[in-house]
């Protein structure tokens, strides 16, 4: 699916980055701990979509250096105003959604939304 | 002579300092575009860039003010971390998953779950860290281009 089916599936709102609906996004996963962010991504997340509620311009440099595809931000937390001009510099797409997190993870893996990883230890661990 | 040939190695270095949450993350940013530039395979410039990131997290979370130097060479890539700062008494158990003194601070703003040094252990081909108490911490780590 691409950003754009997501934003109408969770009636998002696009904080930066709307030139970039049209991305194709295949995998997801949510995390809010940084460091689970980038044990996630050491097996490969590029490209993939971010699902976190974590409200730190940090969050935005992790996915920068792990080329994720987009940030969806759950629970109706707004991002500031740094964080969305370091989206818009390093060009990362950024997404506000009013459901929480189990309710936003279990709409997109209905619509065929696969996880980057299923189980901690499969794989390169 | 090819001029691609004397490209290498170069290095960087980056100024790190402690406590400065606005930018953390800004030196693996721009270690990722080096190297994107150098036009590495993404599997080396994602390995080098989270070790990176967990690197410069723990200067900023634990230690005053450090140094990270980036060497680049053709077959290899190798990061280098100085700081001076409290040191770490016990390596092996700062290595421990789940091991962590972060601050409550460092908690809320999604640091903090003791995987950071051994995320860099995974993610890269060598990894040396030693420290001296009150004085500072050096970490080194190498991912190899072609593996
Ligand atoms: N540069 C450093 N100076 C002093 N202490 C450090 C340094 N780096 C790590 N430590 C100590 O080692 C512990 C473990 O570090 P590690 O990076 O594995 O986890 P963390 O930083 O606590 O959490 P996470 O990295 O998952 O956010 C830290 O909590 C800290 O006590
Ligand atoms: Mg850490």
């Amino acid at each position: 699916m691409t950003l754009g089916d997501i934003q109408k599936l969770l009636d998002a709102e696009v904080i930066a980055g709307s030139e970039n609906l049209g991305r194709e996004i295949s995998h997801a996963f949510a995390a809010d701990l940084l460091s689970d962010v980038l044990a996630i991504a050491r097996r490969g997340a590029d490209g993939a979509l971010l699902i976190t509620g974590n409200m730190t311009p940090q969050v935005i440099y992790t996915a920068d250096v792990v080329d994720l595809g987009a940030i969806l931000f759950v629970r109706g937390k707004r991002p500031t105003e740094p964080m969305i001009e370091l989206a818009n510099q390093i060009q990362i797409p950024l997404l506000m959604t009013s459901y929480i997190m189990f309710e936003t993870c279990g709409r997109l893996y209905h619509q065929g939304l696969k996880g980057c990883v299923e189980k901690a230890g499969d794989g390169a661990d | 002579m090819e001029q691609t040939e004397e490209r290498y190695p170069f290095h960087n270095t980056f100024r790190i300092e402690g406590g400065n949450f606005t930018h953390a993350g800004s030196v693996s940013s721009q270690v990722k575009r080096i190297l994107k530039e150098e036009r590495f395979p993404n599997s080396v410039i994602r390995r080098v860039s989270i070790a990176t990131f967990e690197a410069e997290m723990n200067v900023i979370c634990y230690a005053h003010w450090g140094i990270l130097t980036l060497l680049v060479f053709s077959d290899f890539i190798k990061v280098a971390i100085d700081d001076e700062g409290p040191g770490i008494h016990d390596v092996d158990q700062a290595m421990t998953e789940g091991f962590s003194t972060a601050s409550d601070k460092i908690r809320e703003l999604g640091f903090g779950a003791g995987m950071g040094l051994s995320n860099i252990k995974k993610v890269t081909d060598e990894m040396v860290l030693t420290s001296v108490v009150n004085q500072g911490t050096h970490l080194e780590f190498m991912v190899k281009v072609f593996s």
